[in-house]
């Protein structure tokens, strides 16, 4: 392995390692609903670690449980897990152009909410070892975590899997709030998107729909209109981003092309150094 | 009769399909500035749904709900970390559930 290839490994395994406790606790409770819909501990343990998907797991076991068709398996599946599609394409951008089919796959394979959010916030460009050295560290304590969980079964008291069950949110906040607060855009955004969230989870028909459909619909009206009324001009780097923005009140026009892509240049010499 | 070994392949196939085509069929850097602007987006808006209401569906209480998810943000803004933000989240809802 090249050393370089190494180090994003071990890095990976290392930021890992707050996911897999999260994983550990919050797959435990998916193994209650895995139990409880028939299946033992070798076939959830198969699953998750085939599937990597809370959301999406949950949505399967029910399916199980509820002993309905494969084609509404396959369906609920799409749309549940429909949101790693965009994921998927954010990081087709995040990749270097020259990466192999076999990295592209395996780094496809392995995306997940957390994976995602841990690899496409690195500056630059992405190296596939990172997300395979967080999802070995963190993807192993999800699987190992359903079979324990069908195996302990509905021992475990209520409160402890209500404290269980807002660990996985709680890792969601601490990925979106720290840009919320260093960009308005987002923190306007991600203020919108809750709020849009729990409306739509009152109104009369759009309520019906299950949350997978919700989460893709909001997506993707919140974040099109965002991309349309205010456009990233460069969402690699963000230091350039805010540079920019610190300029845009100073210069205008051509000038101010000039002075950002010279500042960028000295931001990548600085960081090669 | 279904069999369990064929519900998860369904579950497999389908999960691992939607997370490869976009990877391996978008090869090239996309330009188009509005699409790329969505893009950046789209983790925020997507975990920012996720997260509420669905926070207080969790709990119990939903109130506890509610308490982890202002903590939360607090914790996370004053840069807590991953593991820290979650496990504060976590205690909250413990305290508030076990003791009141």
């Amino acid at each position: 392995m090249k050393t370089e290839n190494k180090r994003w490994f071990l890095k990976g395994l290392k930021n890992g390692v707050p996911i897999a406790a999260g994983y550990f606790a919050v797959s435990f409770a998916l193994g209650f609903t895995a139990g409880n819909a028939g299946l033992t501990v070798f076939q959830a343990t198969l699953a998750s670690l085939l599937c990597n998907a809370s959301a999406g797991e949950y949505a399967g076991f029910t399916v199980i449980a509820s002993k309905a068709g494969y084609v509404t398996m396959a369906v609920i599946t799409a749309i549940v897990n429909a949101r790693y599609l965009l994921m998927s394409a954010a990081l087709s951008q995040k990749l270097p152009e020259d990466t192999k089919l076999s990295h592209r796959l395996l780094v496809g394979f392995w995306i997940t909410d957390e994976i995602f959010g841990a690899s496409v916030t690195v500056p630059g460009k992405l190296n596939p070892f990172y997300n395979y050295g967080l999802a070995i560290c963190s993807l192993s304590f999800w699987a190992l975590g359903t079979g324990s969980g069908v195996i302990v079964g509905n021992i475990v008291p209520p409160d402890i899997v209500s404290a269980l069950g807002v660990l996985l949110y709680g890792m969601f906040l601490a990925i979106i709030i720290p840009p919320a607060r260093d960009d308005i855009i987002v923190r306007v955004l991600v203020f919108l998107s809750m709020a849009a969230s729990l409306i739509c989870s009152k109104l009369p028909f759009i309520s019906g729909l299950s949350d997978g459909t919700r989460i893709i619909i909001l997506t993707v009206i919140i974040s099109g209109a965002a991309a349309v009324l205010f456009p990233v001009r460069d969402s690699e780097d963000t230091e350039v981003k805010e540079i920019e923005k610190a300029l845009n009140t100073e210069n205008s026009g051509e000038m101010r092309e000039d002075s950002t892509s010279y500042l960028k240049n000295e931001i990548k010499e600085a960081k090669n150094a | 009769m279904h069999n369990n070994y064929i519900y998860i392949l369904v579950m497999f196939g389908v999960s691992f399909l939607i997370r490869v085509l976009p990877l391996t069929l978008i090869r090239k850097e996309i330009k188009n500035v509005t699409v790329r602007s969505f893009l950046y987006y789209v983790p925020y808006v997507t975990l920012a749904v996720m997260t509420f209401p669905a926070i207080m569906h969790a709990t119990a209480e939903p109130l506890a709900g509610l308490a982890a998810l202002v903590i939360g943000i607090v914790v996370a803004w004053f840069g807590g970390g991953l593991f820290p933000t979650a496990i504060i989240c976590s205690l909250t809802v413990f305290v508030l559930e076990h003791f009141i």
